[in-house]
């Protein structure tokens, strides 16, 4: 607080240091602003319940990011995991009538089986994470669509030996993709990692290895088990992604999770520009899909067409990008 | 002849006024000394120099006439080219010396006779005996060093700077640049030589600047000035005597090391420090020290021998092991490996203690974190406007006193120093001997590692001396002097 009373030498940086801190909520508001201007719905209480419930599985994913950001790796794979995710639990209904309980376990201990196996080769073997992970997307991917033989899973769906799948989705499982589950689903994750991240001793550890992973080293920190822990949680988050996704959608289609790998990715990334952060951090990320979805809504309610969103969409990352590596630079 | 002369230059960057209307002036032919504690404002002088600010105010002129340098590229059209002192982060380590040399001015076609034809010219016009096709990650330090310098003159340099660049080298390495500095002299070259050590900068200077706290002291003839008369002005203040005197009471057995190897460079150590002992660890540069260091501290694997402390067999297999049995290293690479630079200072400070600050479900309790964290910051004299400012923004000197800091909140039995003393200035040179001295005092086991001999000889109780990775002689510090050590070191016996 005592060095930001100093730092006024000239009032074109004081401009910046504002935009840095607070464009991406501004850039928020102003798009609610326009967003209204143009169609009044777009500010009606349904329509941002609407919004909440679009952004929650991508926030969901995007959280898992997060934490594989805070220790400077990257997580490719969680949209493979939200797809095997997807497919184990609908699976698990359909094919073999298990229960809630059962279905959701199967895919969480599954995700968290990825998740030792990237961290595996990612701190023994010391492959790069970004190229690792991209293998084990192709893996996961390859996994999940030979487990589904290639098929939509789906009730009643017809088996290879021309009976119908006898297994029903329990009711109980089709609330966590509903209003208002699926919001809070969403608010839980993002408050118990940032608590997580910000106020305990491993989130703090976490940040330093991101930091300086040799000076972490040197002071101590067992960085192996906190990578290993990292790539865990990321993927446990994916596989929640692709729990609720199973919920909401109630099937499990080919690749279901692909697609939200790269908005999760925006979301993660535009979320170190949030409130001058310049780290991967929760609530950022949270804010980076919020304006993602916003985006997303205005835009279908004004009418933009489908195929023209993602340079939109793209426009907004380089540009949370320019600021937070702008910033960095000066 | 051409005369460079910068005009009351002031430079500020958030919470700190850097430079505040300093003049500076250099000439081609010239050895041009630039010397002040750490944070006096050499290197962001330079940095003004070179081209890498824009916001500063104040003149620069050539010859009388003004020039505006605000970026890099202006800085080289008036042949300013520097030679930073981290080597590596200049060069481009899968290239060859030659394409090294010449990188920024090759057509769109290389032809890769002429290119190496050419860099050979250049090294051999320097007399460095570097062969262009060899791959730059093969090179020594001091090599690499070369390198730049031969990169550097490849253009119209008419002025070059030196950042402290024998921080790195061994005595023979530093002879063979003071050789290419008087070389470059005599083709009418200026070079700004920035150093902490004096004896260099007397043996190859004409003239020195001396600055203290971002302001320029006073410009001399180097043969009008004596080497304590410039440490008077760099400090403000009397020399007082260097190295703390204190009378060691040396107890039990803290450490004790039998035969130990690593994979490649220690062989056959044997060695203890007692409690309360400052045991030095002596030896050139590339003896293994800092190997044997961080061995010690289980960052790298152990092949044979044992380590005991406290009379327990320690089977070190990570760092992070050696804390929880009480050992601290303060590394010698700090940016690279002591400090997180993009961290706030008491996030540094308690990184290798957070567990005293986290309570339950590990949850931190960042009031007494700031407490401690400013206990230290006030102890240690450390320069910082907050807790909160990124260690990136302090001088040399604060950020080591930080990487030191940092165990002493951790409070552990055995400290490794590896170099504390690199790159920092005499004031708190002073400061860091003053700690150690109090650690010993504590009851605490201490290993100095240094090459700086005098260091050695001023801190240590007992001092073994390493030659090509082996402890070859042990000696008493009392009982012996500093060419004795270096006979040692020299690989006699």
């Amino acid at each position: 607080m005592e060095l930001q009373a100093k730092q006024k030498v000239k009032p074109k940086f004081e401009l910046f240091d504002f935009l840095y801190k607070y464009g991406t909520i501004l850039t928020i508001f102003i798009l609610i602003g326009i967003f209204s201007a143009a169609n009044s719905s777009f500010i009606q209480g349904h329509n941002i319940v609407n919004i909440l419930r679009s952004i929650s599985i991508v926030t969901i994913i995007a959280i898992g990011i997060t934490i594989s950001l805070a220790v400077n790796g990257f997580d490719l794979s969680v949209g493979s995991v939200a797809s095997l995710s997807n497919a184990i639990v609908i699976s698990m209904f359909v094919w073999f009538s298990q229960n809630t309980l059962v279905a959701i376990v199967s895919a969480l201990a599954a995700s968290i089986v990825v998740g030792l196996f990237n961290s595996f080769l990612i701190v023994k073997l010391k492959i790069p994470d970004m190229l690792l992970t991209l293998a084990a997307m192709f893996i996961i991917q390859g996994i999940a669509l030979t487990y589904t033989k290639g098929a939509t899973i789906s009730e009643n769906m017809v088996m290879p030996d021309g009976t119908f799948a006898e297994g029903k989705i329990s009711p109980l499982f089709t609330k966590i993709g509903q209003v208002p589950w699926i919001i809070i689903i969403m608010v839980l994750a993002v408050a118990a990692v940032h608590i997580f991240l910000t106020y305990t001793k491993h989130g703090r550890y976490m940040y330093v290895i991101g930091g300086n992973l040799e000076a972490a080293k040197l002071s101590g920190i067992p960085v192996s088990k906190y990578k290993i822990w990292a790539y865990v949680l990321s993927a446990i988050f994916a596989s929640i992604g692709g729990i609720v996704l199973a919920s909401r959608v109630m099937t499990a289609e080919i690749n279901a999770g692909s697609p939200y790998l790269m908005d999760s990715v925006a979301a993660a990334f535009i979320g170190f520009s949030v409130l001058g952060s310049g780290k991967p951090n929760a609530i950022g990320t949270f804010v980076g899909a919020v304006l993602i979805g916003i985006l997303q809504n205005g835009l279908v309610m004004m009418s933009v067409p489908y195929y023209s969103m993602d340079i939109v969409k793209g426009g907004v990352l380089a540009f949370a990008l320019g600021l937070t590596y702008y910033r960095q630079r000066h | 002849m051409m005369r460079l002369e910068m005009k009351d230059i002031s430079i500020g960057f958030p919470g700190v006024k850097a430079l505040d209307r300093v003049s500076f002036t250099a000439e081609t032919g010239k050895v041009q000394a630039l010397i002040g504690a750490n944070g006096a404002g050499k290197s962001t002088l330079m940095k003004v120099l070179s081209g890498a600010y824009s916001h500063y105010t104040g003149e620069l002129h050539f010859d009388g006439k003004q020039a505006a340098i605000r970026t890099p590229r202006d800085a080289a059209s008036f042949g300013i080219q520097t030679v930073y002192q981290e080597v590596d982060t200049a060069l481009i380590p899968y290239l060859t010396v030659g394409e090294n040399i010449l990188v920024t001015h090759e057509k769109a076609f290389i032809n890769w006779g002429l290119l190496h034809r050419k860099a050979e010219e250049i090294l051999k016009s320097i007399h460095v005996n570097v062969p262009s096709k060899k791959l730059v990650q093969d090179l020594t330090l001091a090599e690499k060093q070369m390198v730049l310098i031969a990169r550097a003159i490849s253009t119209e340099c008419r002025f070059l700077i030196l950042d402290e660049p024998t921080a790195p080298l061994s005595h023979t390495e530093t002879q063979e640049l003071f050789r290419i500095v008087r070389d470059l002299k005599k083709k009418d070259v200026g070079v700004i030589f920035i150093s902490h050590r004096l004896p260099e900068i007397f043996e190859i200077c004409d003239q020195i600047t001396i600055m203290r706290n971002g302001r320029l002291v006073s410009n001399h003839e180097i043969s009008q000035i004596t080497q304590n008369e410039v440490i008077e002005k760099m400090l403000g203040e009397k020399l007082v005597e260097q190295f703390p005197s204190r009378k060691s009471s040396i107890g039990e057995k803290m450490l004790e090391v039998r035969g130990l190897y690593d994979q490649e460079k220690i062989q056959d150590i044997h060695l203890h420090v007692r409690e309360g002992e400052i045991v030095g660890i002596a030896g050139l540069v590339g003896a293994g020290k800092t190997e044997l260091c961080k061995t010690l501290f289980g960052h790298t694997r152990i092949t044979a021998g044992e380590v005991l402390l406290k009379g327990r067999n320690l089977n070190l297999k990570s760092p992070h092991q050696a804390v929880k049995n009480g050992i601290a290293l303060v590394p010698e690479e700090r940016r690279k490996e002591g400090v997180l630079v993009e961290e706030a200072v008491s996030v540094n400070l308690s990184a290798a203690s957070l567990g005293q600050f986290a309570g339950g479900l590990s949850f931190l309790d960042f009031k007494a974190e700031r407490g401690k964290s400013g206990e230290i910051v006030k102890s240690l004299g450390i320069k910082t406007p907050a807790l909160e400012t990124k260690v990136k923004n302090l001088s040399g000197g604060n950020q080591q006193k930080i990487a030191i800091g940092k165990w002493l909140l951790a409070d552990a039995d055995l400290y490794i120093f590896d170099e504390p003393t690199k790159g920092v200035d005499v004031g708190a040179k002073k400061d860091i001997f003053d700690l150690i001295a109090g650690l010993a005092g504590r009851g605490k086991a201490v290993i100095y590692a240094s090459s700086e001999l005098t260091e050695i000889m001023g801190v240590t109780d007992r001092i073994y001396v390493l030659y090509d990775g082996r402890t070859v002689k042990e000696l008493e510090t009392r009982k012996t002097n500093e060419e004795e050590l270096l006979f040692y070191s020299t690989g006699g016996n």
